[in-house]
């Protein structure tokens, strides 16, 4: 799970990570209203969406006083920003974080993530701020500084100062810095993040550390001892359509192509799209209805597919083994009546009941195609797909 | 035998008494793997189908010398449960259990480097199947096939798609591991794949991998300099978007790393097969095991 920004930041506050002074505001009166509170200027007026890249696509602006951060409030919020991350549509501003700008004397990089293939968690630092980290791990690597603390003990003031000296710390500074990596730390151990990191964590003119920007993502397998952050989550920031088919334990990407696909299990769904794109298609979206789906979830399913405008066939590649065809097929007939089906529909199926699936499917009139396999399927749709187009 | 599990592995579950634990277990008996009892704390001394059910693991050990347990507890419980096996001595602990934080997971790997008789298959995977033998997990068990193909997949129902355009062509398979779909699984491609090699059964090695890590690349290397059986590869996810997550909480691609076509040369570069298609898997195996004259 994603957050914002200024949550993040107040989750930092909370664990003694130094962040800027500020607040978020949800309109220019209130973002007026938290630039007077903070007192004199300049301030920063940071767009707040899920994506990266927000600087360059204009979404931060630095002003004097509580009149510019009105203006730009004005400007951001309700603005609609392209980064390099949103994709070509954009995100809509609703917020935006008011903060004390500081003057930057030096700018760093610290992260704190899980590495897969050592099974350690590794906080990274390097002298290298403000800029992409895997730029720079491909152009010097050895700039960037590794620590991986054992997971019964933790993180240790030595590894504090091994990172300290690695990233060109200021002597002076490595009390402050280790409390401040060592508070991060337990942040992200605590709370079960997946990443978090600072990029730039600034050095200021008056000596100080502290966090500029920041970005923490949670694993969302253990939300359940989190209510506090799974409570964090804006919907808004999602798709509206993956939102919906969360509710109904449903894994659904929505993606840019034509053919829609409703598949058990997350290795074959990726495996269809891939077959689709073999044969020269294009899915319109990942969907995984798991291995235990109801047949409410299955309907449910079919329903977001049908509902997609974008959707020029349907490519339905079921293996039952614990997931039973003839639920799959009694879903599909349910969700059909309801919307009907004005799109080619390939089914294959296979495993676990499927003679009572097919039985299903030829009593209910509707006009499928059956495919043999599962290329017979991928090859089909993308034809019907071509067809409709 | 295969590796791992095979006629003499004596299984117990633990989480007998939940849905999924009583109606897995019962299929995996029916299937004719030898289930010897089960695990619920505070249900010791009743009966699941006639099947005996303990407090501890290890009174279960104790009681029916069991070397192999499945655990279906849900993830909050389950690395405990993981641990309780480990430390009563169990050789092969497979864990179903879906969502386990991977924090959790991290302290549960440490810890079972002191256990170095216990092997980990899971979280969040099918299991394994020695078939004919044993099967231990949720995989249907019919349309498995005594034979000469290891299998071993991050994926579950792709598996299961493999498996069925083996036995469909007449080929069967030596045993099929799920590592599962988790960012920290308890055994790697490489841990498998050490066994495969050594394992006399097996002649030719499927592996199928999915986007996110570097545990295909990782496979990669030790194939290269260490595996001399055919390979047969699939990576899932080809066409899968960056930054989001494919289902499985390790299906990521992210900070350059988990991309499928680096995946895909890593191991065309270390003499594997690899094919762009999940339809070809079959019919690849197929024509290795004709061209190396493999007895099916």
């Amino acid at each position: 799970m994603n957050i914002h920004e200024y949550q993040a930041k107040e989750l930092m506050r909370s664990y003694g990570v130094a962040v800027p002074e500020g607040k978020v505001a949800f309109s220019p009166e209130e973002a007026k209203k938290v630039a007077e509170e903070l007192g004199s200027g300049p301030f920063a007026v940071k767009a707040q969406i899920h994506a990266g890249g927000r600087g360059k696509a204009g979404g931060i602006k630095i002003v004097e006083d509580a009149e510019g951060v009105y203006r730009a409030a004005s400007e951001l919020i309700g603005k609609t920003l392209v980064t390099h991350q949103t994709g070509p549509q954009g995100k809509l501003v609703r917020k935006v974080l008011v903060e004390k700008a500081s003057k930057i004397k030096k700018e760093f990089y610290l992260g704190v993530v899980i590495d897969r293939s050592k099974e350690r968690v590794v906080i990274m630092g390097s002298s290298e701020g403000g800029v992409e980290i895997e730029e720079v791990a491909k152009r010097s690597p050895e700039k960037i500084i590794k620590i991986y603390p054992h997971p019964f003990t933790g993180l240790k003031s030595y590894h504090a100062m091994a990172l300290a000296k690695g990233m060109g710390i200021d002597r002076t500074l490595v009390k402050d810095f280790s409390s401040f990596v060592i508070n991060l730390y337990r942040l992200f151990m605590e709370k079960d993040c997946s990443l978090a990191e600072i990029n730039p964590l600034i050095l200021t003119e008056d000596g100080k550390l502290l966090a500029l920007d920041a970005k923490i993502n949670f694993d969302d397998s253990a939300l359940f001892r989190h209510p506090d952050i799974a409570q964090l989550r804006d919907f808004e920031e999602e798709d509206p359509k993956e939102v919906e088919a969360s509710k109904f334990k449903l894994n659904y990407i929505s993606l840019d192509g034509t053919i829609g696909c409703l598949v058990n299990g997350a290795g074959l769904a990726m495996a269809t799209m891939d077959i689709l794109k073999y044969y020269g298609g294009e899915p319109a979206n990942f969907l995984d209805v798991g291995g235990g789906a109801s047949k409410e979830a299955v309907t449910q399913a079919f329903r977001i597919i049908l509902k997609d405008p974008k959707v020029k066939a349907i490519f339905v590649n079921i293996f039952g083994g614990i997931m039973r065809c003839d639920i799959i097929a009694s879903g599909l007939v349910e969700a059909a009546k309801e919307l009907g089906v004005k799109v080619p529909l390939i089914v294959r199926l296979e495993g676990t009941n499927v003679e009572e699936a097919r039985k299903i499917l030829s009593e209910s009139g509707l006009k499928i195609e059956l495919a043999s396999d599962m290329a017979d399927g991928g090859k089909k749709a993308v034809e019907a797909a071509k067809r409709v187009s | 035998m295969g590796i791992l599990v095979g006629k003499n592995t004596r299984v117990i579950t633990q989480g007998i008494t939940g849905e999924q634990g009583r109606f897995h277990t019962l299929k995996c008996k029916e299937y004719g793997t030898n289930i010897v009892g089960g695990v619920t704390p505070g249900k010791g001394g009743t009966t699941v189908d006639g099947i005996p059910v303990f407090d501890t693991v290890k009174e279960a050990v104790e009681a029916t010398n069991a070397n192999a347990s499945m655990i279906f507890v849900p993830a909050p419980f389950a690395p405990d449960a993981i641990i309780e096996a480990a430390d009563a001595g169990i050789e092969v602990i497979v864990c179903i259990t879906e969502g386990i934080p991977a924090l959790d997971m991290l302290r549960v790997k440490e810890y079972l480097k002191k256990h170095t008789k216990s092997v980990l298959i899971g979280p969040n995977c099918p299991g394994i199947i020695t078939p004919g033998e044993c099967k231990m997990g949720i995989m249907p068990g019919y349309i498995h096939k005594p034979g000469p193909v290891g299998i071993v997949s991050r994926s579950g129902t792709l598996t299961y798609e493999a498996v069925y355009q083996l036995t469909r062509r007449g080929i069967g398979q030596s045993t099929c591991v799920g590592i599962g779909g988790d960012p920290i699984p308890g055994s790697t491609f490489v841990d498998i794949l050490k066994l495969f090699q050594k394992d006399r059964k097996t002649k030719v090695i499927v592996l199928i991998g999915e986007i996110g890590g570097t545990a295909e690349e990782e496979a990669a290397e030790f194939i290269k300099e260490n595996v001399t059986k055919p390979v047969v590869a699939f990576i899932a996810g080809q066409t899968a978007p960056k930054g989001k997550r494919m289902g499985h909480a390790g299906a990521i691609i992210s900070g350059g790393t988990g991309a499928a076509k680096d995946k895909m040369a890593a191991l065309e570069k270390a003499g594997v097969i690899v094919v762009p298609s999940p339809a070809m898997i079959g019919e690849t195996v197929e024509k290795v095991i004709k061209e190396k004259g493999i007895k099916v």
